[in-house]
């Protein structure tokens, strides 16, 4: 049977080379030939024209000059010598030797200085130390820090809140943690540094819209919608987000959240708030921006704040709906000194049993925003609810070196006289939209009827005699 | 510049092998100019992605690093293990899919596709109360920690009520013990929140400039031997804020291949490109180098405006310790910069207690920009950075946190006054030098213990970072709870932290661990090593006495 199969492949083999076609040996033949050309044949790589020789490199090591690690600041910098405060930054601070009436530091709530603040941190310290030792994930997670979130997320009414352990850190954190590349963030002008920086760690595209003007970002808005329509694939795989600030520190002004609110409904955004300044002022019991208007919190995919201004402690929470909350600055840093934990824990205990205060403050700060209206040569920049209030030179120089040189001679001034402001400061070269110069002006609930008029009446002097 | 290995042996030089003992002659490197030259043959088997120690001269003492090759039947093991955890995953995604299956956690469609949230959802999930486990006492040698149960495979904890107690603590950084609550760092601390509280509510620049901020950064200075220092609130912040400010675009960034997330993140806000060198490995670095100044910016190739190399003292999952010595003579060699993070070995290693530098016995004016943490081996939050006067005062105008964050808050500034006056041995006591002579002793009994019970232990003789190999997934929950079984707790780490093969437990030592303590411990590895089969070295173990020198004479 073998022989029966093989005869005829045999002849099928013989009659394959002699039945092809002469074309297609010729073909197969040149086709070898040029493989074994190419197997042979030096390779061209597109490096090589650029290769440099060994002392052609060795020469261009020599001859590398690297710039100075970090230019020349002039001595006279105003922001190369602080100020030195001797002793705690209460309501009554010695700046540069002086005893001033604190106008600068954001002691919102007076709770720098509270006795039973310090009561509960010292009892904290005494049972924990200072320090943790470790991150979130590796025996640096305190009994103290679960119920510092859980308070925190009880008082805000949302699903849950978590701790950073560095204000700045936390909105820096956030942003990246939801936000990655390919997703779409709606950003207002004004957004403070840290928000800037949380941006640019995310890698999204970012888009600006003018300051609390909603119609430009319906604008921007629907012109995404259109883009959608065109790609719905990637719409679906997109996310959308708009970040504001409840009250911007850097324009004391309130942004218009039940609009944001429509608008998150209708494009399909999510909204993440950063109410540093609004925690703690705003609203019936101090919830912030989403109590003042009454937006209900759950319209809210991310609240934000830090713990620095109102709380009078140090670090900051995020608060919103379960789902992946945490950054890079919770997971790889270290947690909050207990004591801290401890302190805000208190701070919102005095918050929770007293909402009068909230009131109070309030009234003062409309009380200061009236008293300086008028004051010649500054005008005031924010909202009558706002507690920290800028003022700015009406007229500026036409140089920002000069202008801040002049708000530095009414600081400078004021302080002499014992009431001690400070020049607001931003990273020239940094900030995306730079702010005028101005004066931070900071009400606390802790300043009476006197501590006003006489900051108010210094600051007028200061203007009239320094501004001409 | 090639020393022959007799030579070496006589130096007290440990022989590493390069990587996988490949002939490394084809890289385009020519010898007569570069800095370090090509390895000789010298075969030692089962080390990988050693660089020989070719300058000898510039270390005072022998460097003696181990990173033992995964042994080829635990890596397919592991694999497997990995695979099987895969499938079963799938699987069960697809039975919550189709909601046979509850499905505890809230998620987005168009999420379930990402890798990373299968990995959390099916893998890490199953041993996820390893982590995060509260505590409810200080963070010292032994700890209390609240008791937590899981219901639902957890997904979700609640706790019982019931407090573990003395619960041998090998997973918190302090490194000298400085985590107390009563002692002079305590005192201290509890005097100057009487005095200052806790806030400071305001930024550096504006109104948050406490003196005893001016304090710290004098003896901060004082203890590096710099000219000025600077300090933040947050170590985390103080690399991801300040790198930026320092290059921008135009400079070169040359970084570890294992270096944290903060290094990472703050020379990504800057803006420049960055290349990675394989981790302590001093040609690649040195490749990097020349081929940057030599092509200059891609694709313009005009010359860098600077060059920055970052690296870390300690990096504390591998416990290996960085070649100092070899970095600053390249460095000086083609001018660049060097951004130095000690955030594990300030404090831990030297025998002042002054970290990488001190330990190498070099001069902290060649190391341009020394940055570390106050968190590890003083007990407090936040980070410094020191180096020449000009270098501070740019940053003081410049840094993104001396601008726009927090200052810190005034006890945790005393803790480290305090604790920094300790290790200096200002306050008039021995209790600093004792602390760090404690620390070094513990370092070396651990390790020596642990490699001669014949586990798989990585990183320098010297580092207080000691990562023990687990490999296998599944070991990973197990090694963590059965060590918890017996009042010991440590970290246990696996991917994305570690490769994917690689999961390690790590302990920390400290200190305040006395020799009974460290002894339980190793009791207890021991036991749960045999339980687990963890016992994955092939060494020869070297006879006590002998240490590392052993080694060598084996192979003559």
């Amino acid at each position: 049977m073998w022989n029966m199969v093989a005869v005829p492949r045999e002849a099928a083999r013989t009659a394959t080379i002699q039945s092809a076609p002469a074309y297609h040996l010729i073909l197969e033949g040149i086709l070898i030939l040029w493989i074994i050309r190419l197997l042979f044949s030096k390779t061209y790589k597109l490096h090589d024209t650029f290769k440099l020789t060994e002392k052609e490199k060795e020469d261009l090591i020599e001859e590398w000059q690297p710039e100075p690690l970090v230019p020349l600041v002039s001595k006279d910098h105003p922001s190369l010598n602080y100020d030195v405060v001797t002793g705690p930054p209460t309501h009554k601070i010695i700046i540069n030797g002086k005893e001033c009436i604190n106008f600068a530091s954001f002691n919102f709530l007076g709770l720098l200085d509270n006795e039973r603040v310090k009561q509960k941190a010292l009892a904290s310290l005494k049972k924990y130390g200072v320090g943790t030792c470790g991150p979130r994930g590796f025996y640096g997670t305190f009994d103290v820090h679960l119920e510092l979130e859980s308070r925190l997320s009880n008082f805000m009414k949302t699903e849950e809140a978590i701790i950073y352990s560095y204000g700045f850190a936390t909105i820096a954190s956030a942003i990246p943690a939801y936000s990655k590349r390919g997703d779409i963030i709606f950003v207002d002008e004004a957004a403070c540094f840290s928000i800037q920086k949380g941006l640019q760690a995310s890698r999204s595209f970012i888009k600006y819209f003018k300051h609390n003007d909603m119609e430009d970002l319906e604008r921007m808005l629907k012109e995404q919608e259109l883009e959608d329509h065109k790609n719905p694939r990637k719409a679906r795989v997109t996310r959308k987000f708009i970040v504001v600030e409840g009250l911007y520190i850097n324009t004391a002004d309130i942004c218009p959240l039940p609009q944001l609110v429509k608008m998150k409904y209708r494009y399909k955004v999510r909204i993440f708030l950063e109410e540093s300044m609004s925690f703690g002022v705003l609203g019936e019991h101090g919830r912030g921006v989403t109590e003042h208007f009454g937006v209900n919190i759950d319209d809210i995919d991310l609240i934000s704040a830090n713990m620095e201004n109102a709380l009078a402690s140090i670090g900051g929470f995020c608060c919103g709906r379960s789902f992946r909350l945490s950054g890079q600055g919770y997971c790889f840093s270290a947690s909050l000194p207990p004591m801290l934990a401890a302190a805000a824990i208190e701070a919102l205990n005095i918050m929770e049993e007293d909402p009068d205060i909230f009131t109070v403050l309030r009234e003062k700060c409309k009380h200061v925003y009236k008293a300086l209206q008028g004051t010649p040569g500054l005008k005031i920049v924010g909202v009558p609810c706002a507690p920290a209030l800028h003022l700015q030179l009406e007229r500026s120089s036409g140089s920002r070196e000069s202008d801040m040189r002049l708000l530095r001679s009414i600081v400078e001034y004021c302080m002499d006289r014992g009431v001690a402001l400070t020049l607001a400061r931003y990273l020239e070269k940094e900030e995306r939209f730079l702010p005028s110069p101005s004066l931070r002006v900071v009400v606390t609930i802790e300043h009476t009827e006197e501590d006003i008029e006489k900051a108010v009446s210094c600051v007028q002097e200061a203007a009239s005699s320094l501004l001409k | 510049m090639t020393e022959s290995s007799a030579n070496k042996l006589l130096n007290g030089d440990a022989c590493h092998r390069t990587s996988n003992g490949k002939r490394s002659s084809k890289n385009g490197f020519v010898k007569n100019h570069c800095v370090f030259q090509q390895p000789q043959k010298y075969r030692r088997p089962r080390e990988k992605n050693q660089n020989v120690t070719r300058n000898s001269s510039l270390y005072k003492k022998p460097f003696s690093e181990s990173f033992e090759e995964t042994p080829l039947l635990v890596a397919v093991l592991t694999y497997m293990g990995y695979g099987i955890l895969t499938v079963f995953g799938y699987l069960r995604d697809f039975l919550r899919y189709w909601s046979i299956e509850k499905c505890n956690v809230a998620q987005e469609k168009e999420e379930q596709k990402d890798f990373e949230n299968f990995y959390t959802r099916n893998l890490y999930m199953r041993i996820r109360d390893n982590w995060n486990r509260p505590i409810c006492s200080v963070p010292g040698a032994k700890m209390d920690l609240v008791e937590r149960a899981s219901h639902d495979y957890n997904w979700t904890f609640e706790d019982t009520g019931r407090v573990v107690k003395d619960v041998i603590n090998m997973g918190s950084y302090n490194y000298l013990g400085f985590a107390e609550n009563t002692g002079a760092c305590a005192d201290a601390a509890i005097e100057v929140t009487k005095k200052y509280g806790l806030g400071v509510g305001s930024t550096r620049c504006e109104m948050g400039n406490l003196d005893i901020h001016e304090e710290l950064e004098q003896l901060v200075t004082r203890f590096l031997g710099v000219e000025s220092s600077l300090a933040f609130g947050m170590g985390f912040a103080t690399n991801s804020m300040n790198i930026p400010a320092l290059t921008g675009k135009g400079c070169l960034i040359l970084s570890d291949e294992l270096n944290h997330a903060s290094l990472v993140l703050g020379a990504r806000l800057s803006g420049s490109p960055i290349r990675v060198f394989k981790h302590n490995n001093m040609i690649s670095l040195e490749k990097l180098l020349r081929d940057a100044i030599a092509h200059g910016q891609p694709r313009t190739h005009r010359p860098w405006k600077k060059i920055l190399i970052v690296v870390e003292g300690i990096y504390s999952m591998e416990g290996s310790i960085v070649r100092l010595p070899e970095i600053i003579a390249l460095k000086k060699r083609y001018k660049a910069y060097l951004y130095l993070d000690e955030a594990h070995s300030i404090g831990a290693l030297g025998p002042n207690g002054k970290g990488v530098v001190d330990y190498f016995g070099l001069d902290p004016k060649d190391v341009d920009i020394m940055m570390g943490t106050f968190t590890k081996s003083f007990g407090a939050a936040g980070g410094y950075i020191g180096g020449k006067k000009e270098l501070i005062d740019y940053l003081r105008r410049h840094s993104h946190s001396a601008l726009y964050a927090t200052s810190m808050s005034p006890p945790v500034i005393q803790q480290i006054i305090t604790s920094m006056k300790i290790i200096m041995g200002e306050d008039g006591t021995t209790l600093g030098a004792d602390r760090l002579r404690q620390l070094s002793e513990n370092t070396t009994y651990f390790r020596r213990r642990l490699c001669e019970m014949g586990f798989i232990i990585y990183g320098n003789d010297d580092s207080p970072v000691v990562p023990l190999m687990l490999y296998m997934p599944a070991k990973i929950g197990a090694f963590g709870r059965e060590m918890l079984k017996r009042n010991i707790g440590t970290v246990v780490v696996g991917f994305p932290a570690t490769p994917i093969i690689e999961s390690r437990a790590r302990f920390c030592l400290s200190a305040a661990h006395t020799r009974e303590m460290l002894d339980t411990a190793l009791d207890a590895a021991n036991e749960v090593g045999d339980l687990l089969q963890l016992k994955y070295s092939r060494r020869e173990q070297p006879r006590p006495s002998l240490g590392w020198m052993s080694e060598e004479n084996l192979f003559d």
